[in-house]
């Protein structure tokens, strides 16, 4: 009788949530699976794109006086790679990532918002096409990710180029909006009944802290943005000094958005690493309620330091001292993180598999960092050897250490939930160690050249200043690292079909992604699980509970696209949670928002205004009708 | 392949050495631009500072690096068993070593930053003399209020006096950076910043604009060069005469042009590019890009975009003999 309830509830949980699979599915999707993995693919391929772009730039660095590539080509390549790796991949990746595990961790069967969802999907590809379009008239952003004011002027850069920066990022900044907000409401109202906030995941912690430091960050830059594009367009002062404007007010609001957002890249990233130590340590995480406090902490405390970019701009020596002083600060919260990982791992029994090499090299290389960057507190250190290679090296030991080998862990980690499928481990172990040594040949040198006075940003350098060799070992290190990167990628295609089949949880993990399917139905969990501690996937008892709920047709919401609203303290059941089903609006909002920012780059105002007309009959049109009436 | 005989105290014949040894190539001894070879108060600070810290960061280094390669050799776990007590004391080693340890480290280092903080400050007073240096793209112009000198690209300086540098942009921001003598300071439109400079020995020191500033970011090198006080004022002296007038090559200067964008002081006043009064007298050109030698700068005059693509000079085609006497003219000012 048990398994025939069983069985209708999940007939018609199909039935409701099925999508059929067609062009038409595959324009109006909601799944947050879908779109996490959409997110993945698309940002991959900028990946890709970043790394070739870093190859050139290598290769024309490789020996002195190089003729590779010319001035004008690598001035756009650097912009575009320092674009592409922090806009374009690491924080979609990373979106990804949080649009496809959070709804699973937290136990519930979408997004908060799914259609939202769907538009920031959409705006992201739409603005990193956008973006990129600019290399086929040959004017892509060339005053680099920073983009100084006033070299990105008109009188200074006369192009597009600029113009492609400030609308892309725009148009971009749409969709880490809309995404955000989604991430915060859906953590803390959708979470299973009994996940208390004390049992929050601590991925889907960075993920919450990431969300609420780019809702408060990301403003900044884009007044910056509709500062500087007002001023390109229309002849308006905002930063030239000629009329009252100041070329430091760019470098603050930059700053006050590009320091958050090194921890919004960077706070999810160590919440992959909170996911995979317990995980491969055997062992709950020591100190957790502390790590917890540590990502909330840096996410605040990344608003206060962002002065430390302009140590050589001339301010005060008082200013200075206050941001140098944030700024060390800073480096305790992560102390603690890493002391709390490493004694996990140290009081556990750890099962060395790939995730977890590539978070013992993160450890490895992110101390460096970490050490190198509390460096930069020290003002005098600071203004010798900033804008040199020392900061090429430092950022990239923070930033790749810091984020790209924790997505990689997490690549590995989640790949069989992904997929259904399980990665190669030899391959993966041989890409670990190509990756890892390719990396620190890259850029450990390159701490070195900066300290001899090697300069970022140069297209090319004379022979004789010590930086020859230096330089030729980080090339090599380059291909090293691509070539462990290809490596992972080739696992990735490959084992997609030849992989073996993955069993629900081939890891022995402790959170709920892994107490489904892999990969999981379109409705996740067929009974909203009850979660009872920090660890609901090894409460294995409660997991058994889950199931017979489901033989008794409890919490199985299979009337319609339904999930739970819980209280967003206690996770108390409030509500059941009306999920709408798929919708082709956020595509006809995308393209209307692409028509808009496609006239106003090429100055036809008129198709601009029509733009505004067609963006706004598209938000008319999506809330026409109530979700369920659709 | 010295370039520069350094530290021999006379600017003068260093440039002789090099051109008489004929291995004029544009590259220096290994740490001409290096933070590690410091020639000055301000700059050893900073080394020694870098050293400090790189001391206590080797040590955490090693520590974790320890710690991460001793769980290699803990006892393997199983998929099927996993530990879920609470270990405070194990909170405690986090939270001591994490972050109490750090605090104690970090309010020493703030300590330490904040007594260090007078050797790099910008002046305020106790300087000889003021030097005002332009950031152009892409070149520097140096004036001397003082001694009414105005010169491109290579600073002179007398050893063991501090001297003000004013670092101002005349476009974009520039960052005047010369790291054996001190940190870097930005030049911003609307600002006037400063820096103190002194070396302790005479020598060359080159240095190199450290904010990216456009499409030739790369080429915008010059020279700081120490001299003992006596060669320093010989160099004042020769720099504020006005060369002489009448060379054939002076013609063709006038004739092409030349003046609406370069000074010769008597005999034009543009200020686009470098103040050429004494271009004969300096060691490279283009801000470092080339050796100043008379292939290297017919080359440059035919064909500027060739050699640093992008620059604001157009390329002169000359007739061979204009050439040659341009060039003549140009060498003789010494």
């Amino acid at each position: 009788m048990a398994t025939v309830v069983a069985r209708d509830e999940l007939r018609k949980l199909q039935a409701t949530w099925h999508e059929r699979p067609g062009l038409k599915a595959f324009l109006t999707t909601v799944d947050h699976k879908s779109i996490g993995r959409r997110y993945l693919v698309t940002a991959s391929l900028f990946f890709v794109a970043a790394g070739v772009e870093a190859l050139a730039l290598r290769t024309q660095l490789a020996v002195p006086d190089a003729g590779a590539i010319g001035p004008k080509a690598y001035n756009q390549l650097f912009s575009m790679h320092g674009v592409t790796m922090i806009f374009l991949f690491v924080t979609p990746f990373l979106s990804g990532f949080g649009n496809f595990i959070v709804p699973l961790q937290i136990g519930a069967r979408d997004m908060a918002f799914p259609r939202m969802n769907a538009l920031s999907y959409w705006t992201y590809l739409a603005s990193g096409v956008f973006i990129y379009s600019s290399f086929l008239v040959g004017e892509a952003p060339n005053d680099g990710w920073f983009n100084y004011t006033p070299l990105a002027e008109k009188a200074f850069t006369p192009g597009l180029n600029i113009d492609y920066y400030n609308l892309g990022l725009l148009f971009l900044a749409i969709s880490s909006t809309v995404g955000s907000i989604n991430f915060i409401v859906t953590i803390l109202k959708l979470r299973a009944p009994g996940m208390s906030l004390n049992r929050i995941p601590l991925f889907c912690w960075g993920i919450l802290a990431q969300a609420f430091s780019l809702v408060f960050a990301l403003p900044a830059l884009s007044a910056a943005n509709i500062f500087l594009e007002l001023q390109r367009r229309f002849g308006f002062h905002f930063f030239d000094h000629s009329h009252g404007g100041d070329p430091l007010l760019w470098q603050h609001l930059f700053w006050i958005f590009g320091h958050p957002d090194v921890y919004i890249i960077f706070l999810p990233a160590i919440g992959i690493v909170s996911s995979v130590v317990p995980v491969f340590a055997r062992r709950s995480l020591v100190a957790h309620d502390w790590l917890v406090l540590a990502t909330v902490a840096t996410a605040f405390l990344g608003f206060g330091v962002w002065v430390h970019h302009m140590f050589a701009t001339g301010l005060p020596n008082v200013t200075f001292a206050f941001f140098a002083a944030t700024s060390v600060i800073i480096a305790i919260p992560s102390g603690v993180q890493v002391f709390g990982w490493i004694a996990t791992i140290l009081k556990g029994h750890p099962v060395i598999r790939s995730p977890m090499l590539y978070v013992l090299g993160f450890l490895v290389v992110f101390v460096v960092g970490g050490v190198t960057g509390v460096m930069f507190a020290a003002i005098p250190f600071d203004q010798q050897v900033t804008d040199s290679y020392f900061v090429v090296a430092h950022f990239h030991y923070v930033l790749f250490g810091g984020a790209v080998f924790p997505i990689f862990a997490g690549i590995h980690y989640w790949y069989p939930k992904l997929v259904g499928r399980m990665l190669d481990e030899r391959l993966a172990t041989w890409s670990f160690w190509l990756f890892f040594v390719g990396f620190n040949l890259t850029f450990f040198p390159m701490h070195v050249t900066g300290l001899l006075g090697m300069p970022r940003r140069i297209y090319t350098y004379h022979p004789g200043l010590g930086w020859d060799t230096l330089n030729l070992l980080s090339t090599i290190g380059a291909f090293t690292l691509a070539v462990g990167i290809l490596g992972t990628m080739g696992n990735v295609l490959r084992s997609a079909r030849r992989g073996e089949p993955a069993p629900d949880d081939p890891w022995g993990a402790n959170t709920l992604e892994w107490a489904t399917s892999s990969p999981p139905p379109h409705f996740n969990f067929a009974s909203i699980p009850v979660v009872r501690s920090q660890d609901p996937n090894w409460d294995v008892e409660d997991r058994r509970e889950d199931r017979r709920r489901l033989a008794r047709a409890e919490l199985t919401l299979s009337e319609g696209h339904e999930t739970i609203g819980t209280s967003w303290l206690d996770g108390d059941i409030e509500e059941i949670h009306e999920s709408p089903p798929e919708s082709p609006w956020p595509l006809v909002l995308t393209l209307a928002l692409a028509w808009f920012f496609t006239a106003f780059l090429t100055g036809h105002w008129v198709l601009a205004a029509i733009g505004i007309g067609l963006t706004t009959a598209a938000v008319g049109g999506w809330n026409l009708r109530e979700p369920g009436e659709e | 392949m010295r370039f520069w005989v350094t530290e021999s105290g006379n600017a003068a014949p260093v440039r002789r050495v090099a051109l008489v040894g004929g291995v004029v190539v544009l590259a220096g001894c290994a740490d001409e631009q290096s933070t590690l070879r410091p020639e000055s108060d301000a700059a050893r600070s900073v080394a020694t500072m870098w050293w400090v810290m790189l001391v206590a960061s080797a040590i955490v280094v090693g520590v974790v690096t320890l710690l991460v390669l001793l769980t290699l050799l803990k006892r393997r776990g199983r998929r099927d068993r996993v530990d879920r007590t609470d270990s405070p004391g194990a909170t405690t080693a986090v939270l001591v070593s994490g972050a109490i340890v750090p605090a104690v480290v970090l309010v020493a280092l703030f300590v330490y930053v904040l007594a260090s903080l007078g050797a790099t400050s910008q002046p305020s007073g106790g300087t000889a003399f003021p030097i005002e240096v332009v950031g152009k793209q892409w070149f520097w112009a140096v004036r001397y209020p003082e001694q009414h000198i105005a010169t491109a690209n290579e600073i002179h300086v007398p050893v063991g006096v501090p001297v003000e540098v004013v670092a101002v942009t005349d476009d974009v921001i520039h960052s005047f950076w010369v790291p054996r003598l001190n940190r870097k300071i930005d030049m911003i439109p609307g600002r006037r910043n400063r820096l103190r400079i002194e070396a302790d020995r005479a020598g060359v020191y080159r240095g190199q604009c450290a904010e990216f500033c456009g499409l030739q970011h790369a080429n915008m090198a010059f020279y700081v060069i120490a001299q003992s006080r006596r060669d320093f004022e010989r160099w004042v002296e020769r720099e504020q005469q006005t060369p002489q007038r009448g060379a054939p090559g002076e013609r063709v200067f006038v004739d092409t042009g030349c003046g609406g964008c370069h000074t010769i002081r008597g005999v034009s006043n543009g200020t686009i590019g470098p103040d050429l009064t004494h271009v004969g007298s300096r060691t490279t050109l283009a801000a470092g890009t080339i050796p100043n030698r008379k292939g290297y700068l017919g080359g440059w005059i035919l064909d500027p975009q060739h050699v640093k693509p992008g620059n604001k000079m157009p390329g002169l085609p000359l007739s061979g003999r204009d050439l040659q006497e341009l060039l003549d003219y140009l060498e003789s000012l010494r």
